[in-house]
């Protein structure tokens, strides 16, 4: 492993605490990762990366901020890389799904928050993510109170743009986005003193969608019954894909991808020919939560597909680039990020017809909603969840979980049921 | 193989239940002790009881309950929820039932049709709504669960509000304070078990077969009485209900040989 500690003490980050988060990772990416049989040889970038994860691209982000990028860390898959792409910007993730960083947030946060958003505050505060250290200005966003309330303790610390998420699909309300696109589009010059031209933002247009496109030929390979890749690969690819670059991340996932379609016209399969498939929806696994899919994938079942923002919601759709104006162009970059369907729309149909749909294009036995604690969004939303997937004769099971493994018996026992219900 | 019988172990969370079927499916033999610290020793010390009756090397097992992971020697682990449905089938003797099962650390809602399950619920990390919290109310009370319900057989109708255990427990302990007859503090205890139940259950969608209990609580008719007043439906249960988990156990260990 590289030496990172100059890096890290430069990033004015507490060494100390930093530490302890360092020696639990590896045992974790043992745990969950190494323990797999016949991974995808491609799988090697991954495990490269995520093996010195506050290490490797943190400094390449140094390195870019050098000579003059600005780099924008994000919460969220609304907020439109490509306008920061477009303006010679770096986009990157940030820290949120451990429970090391929870008590941090519970420090300043009111317990029954959702334990992504205490994760996030208290890996900020306790200057313990490089990611936190390096990022120039943070993009928030409005898609659920609990975060809209700590971006505003987050923006005591550091600078925040905050950008209105619409809370329905009226036609007023995709205008509305556009508007806060441009507005953005504005802000992010500021900040990189470079000027959006039609052009650049077509190009970043291109780039953005050739991930898109990379990704969706990693989960399309996932759609057949000689699963090529397990749900705890293909999560820590999308989880990675926050972070990286978005060339680089569209190459390496066509790489994969190649080696997934290989191994399908090859009879490769990494499980059992009777394991259960699985279609996991609901709130975002960030990394390094690997929990559900851990305990999914060592209870006889293997996850075919993620309906959730660290996964089909990240990629599907494309922009539509054809616009000659600036003003076009943010038009088609509304359209296509309102066609997300995050619990945050009232109504939400458009998310249970994508779990139908995806259900069925993934091959899924049975379907798991599972909510992180305190995320009455998603929480509420199982209801209709449930219904539809029943009247469907898709087998569904909700869960609600937090980032402690205290409750890690009780959902294996859930889940072992549910796949032994399948099982008839 | 030629194994002569087939056990079903179930390690609750406060109680083990042990079954062993001869060849014909016969109970011949039926234990229950209480799972103390270890679930580890009570599995050992099941296995050296039904070797002694039964003969060392004589039998297939499959464990369940929480404590499944603990049983070593077992053939094979089943989770609690199939193989309640399972037992609930054979002891009920019908294959369209729903199943409340209230175990002493979680409780479950099962709904069996055509003898496989369903749907299913389980109640989450709190303990709201189980034996256990049975157990902590009756000990506040200084009586026994037993004692506790058939006080709460004479009691006037009261209210905890609280469904956490924690709170529920310093409710009871201001009511006792305010000098709220005992009885009528055991009617809220059990009160709030069975309205648990009753709004768990909202969330599946049971069938027309019976409503039965399975589960530490079995033996407690008032409880049983309570929860038929609740569903508005006669709630069935006997006193082997409480071996249903070991039951399904034993007969899918029965199914594997």
């Amino acid at each position: 492993m590289a030496d990172y500690v100059k890096m890290w003490k430069e990033l004015g980050m507490d060494l100390e605490a930093h530490d302890n988060l360092c020696q639990v990772l590896p045992t974790a990416v043992g745990d969950v990762f190494l323990t797999q049989e016949n991974r995808p040889k491609a799988m090697d970038f991954w495990d490269l990366v995520i093996s010195e994860v506050h290490g490797i691209r943190p400094a390449e982000l140094i390195e870019e901020q050098k000579k003059g990028r600005k780099v924008f860390g994000t919460f969220c898959v609304f907020v439109p890389d490509e306008i920061i792409i477009a303006l010679n910007g770096i986009v990157t993730g940030l820290c949120g799904g451990s429970q090391f960083w929870v008590p941090g947030g519970e420090a300043v946060l009111p317990k029954n928050t959702c334990p992504l958003i205490k994760a996030s505050v208290g890996a900020r505060l306790g200057k313990t993510c490089p990611f936190f250290r390096i990022a120039d200005v943070y993009v928030g966003e409005t898609t659920c109170d609990g975060k809209k309330k700590a971006y505003e303790i987050l923006g005591e610390d550091v600078p925040m743009i905050i950008m209105d998420v619409p809370q329905m699909k009226r036609p007023k309300d995709i205008k509305k986005w556009k508007d806060e696109i441009a507005d953005f589009a504005a802000k992010v010059e500021d900040i990189t003193g470079n000027k959006l031209t039609v052009e650049k933002l077509k190009e970043a247009i291109d780039i953005i969608n050739n991930k898109r496109k990379a990704m969706k030929r990693v989960y399309d390979a996932r759609k057949s019954l000689n699963l090529p890749i397990s749900g705890r690969d293909t999560l820590l690819m999308t989880q990675i894909s926050f972070f990286d670059d978005p060339v680089r991340c569209a190459e390496m996932c066509n790489k994969l991808a190649d080696e997934l379609e290989e191994r399908i016209k090859n009879g490769v399969s990494v499980v059992k020919e009777d394991t259960k498939r699985i279609l996991v929806t609901g709130t975002p696994l960030a990394v390094p939560n690997w929990k559900l899919h851990n305990i999914i994938e060592t209870s006889g079942a293997a996850v075919v597909c993620e309906e959730m923002c660290t996964g089909t919601r990240y990629f599907e759709n494309l922009v539509d680039n054809s616009g000659n104006t600036l003003d076009e162009l943010f038009m088609a970059l509304s359209e296509r990020y309102m066609k997300n369907n995050c619990a945050c729309f009232t109504p939400n149909p458009g998310r249970i017809e994508d779990i139908i749909r995806l259900a069925k294009e993934y091959k899924a036995d049975g379907v798991i909603d599972c909510s992180l604690k305190f995320c009455g969004l998603y929480d509420i939303e199982k209801k209709h969840v449930s219904e539809a997937l029943k009247k469907e004769g898709i087998p569904v099971l909700s869960l609600e979980t937090d980032y402690e493994d205290s409750d890690s018996g009780q959902l294996r026992t859930r889940i072992e049921a549910f796949v032994e219900m399948m099982k008839g | 193989m030629n194994k002569k019988y087939s056990a079903g172990i179930d390690i609750g969370s406060t109680c083990a239940k042990t079954i062993v079927l001869d060849k014909d499916g016969k109970v011949v033999y039926k234990d229950l002790r209480p799972t103390g610290y270890s679930s580890v020793d009570t599995a050992e010390s099941i296995r050296h009881t039904i070797e002694e009756a039964f003969g060392k090397d004589s039998f297939h097992t499959v464990a369940t309950g929480y404590g499944r992971i603990s049983v070593p020697f077992a053939d094979n682990k089943v989770t609690e929820i199939s193989c309640h449905a399972k037992g609930a089938v054979r002891l009920f003797d019908k294959n369209d039932i729903n199943v409340i099962d209230i175990g002493g650390q979680d409780t479950k809602l099962i709904v069996i049709e055509n003898g496989v399950v369903s749907e299913f619920l389980m109640n989450d990390k709190c303990s709201a709504g189980t034996g256990r919290f049975l157990e902590v109310m009756a000990n506040t009370l200084s009586v026994s669960p037993e004692e506790l319900c058939a006080m709460a057989e004479k009691g006037n109708e009261t209210r905890i509000s609280s469904l956490c255990t924690v709170f529920a427990e310093s409710e009871v302990i201001n009511l006792i304070g305010k000098g709220t007859p005992r009885e009528d503090i055991a009617y809220a205890v059990i009160d709030s078990i069975v309205e648990k139940v009753k709004t768990q259950s909202g969330k599946l969608r049971m069938n027309n077969g019976p409503l039965c209990l399975t589960g530490g609580l079995c033996d407690y008719g008032y409880v049983v009485k309570m929860l038929s007043k609740a569903f508005n439906k006669d709630v069935m249960t006997k006193p082997d209900a409480r071996y249903a988990g070991a039951m399904g156990a034993a007969l899918y260990a029965a199914s594997q040989m």
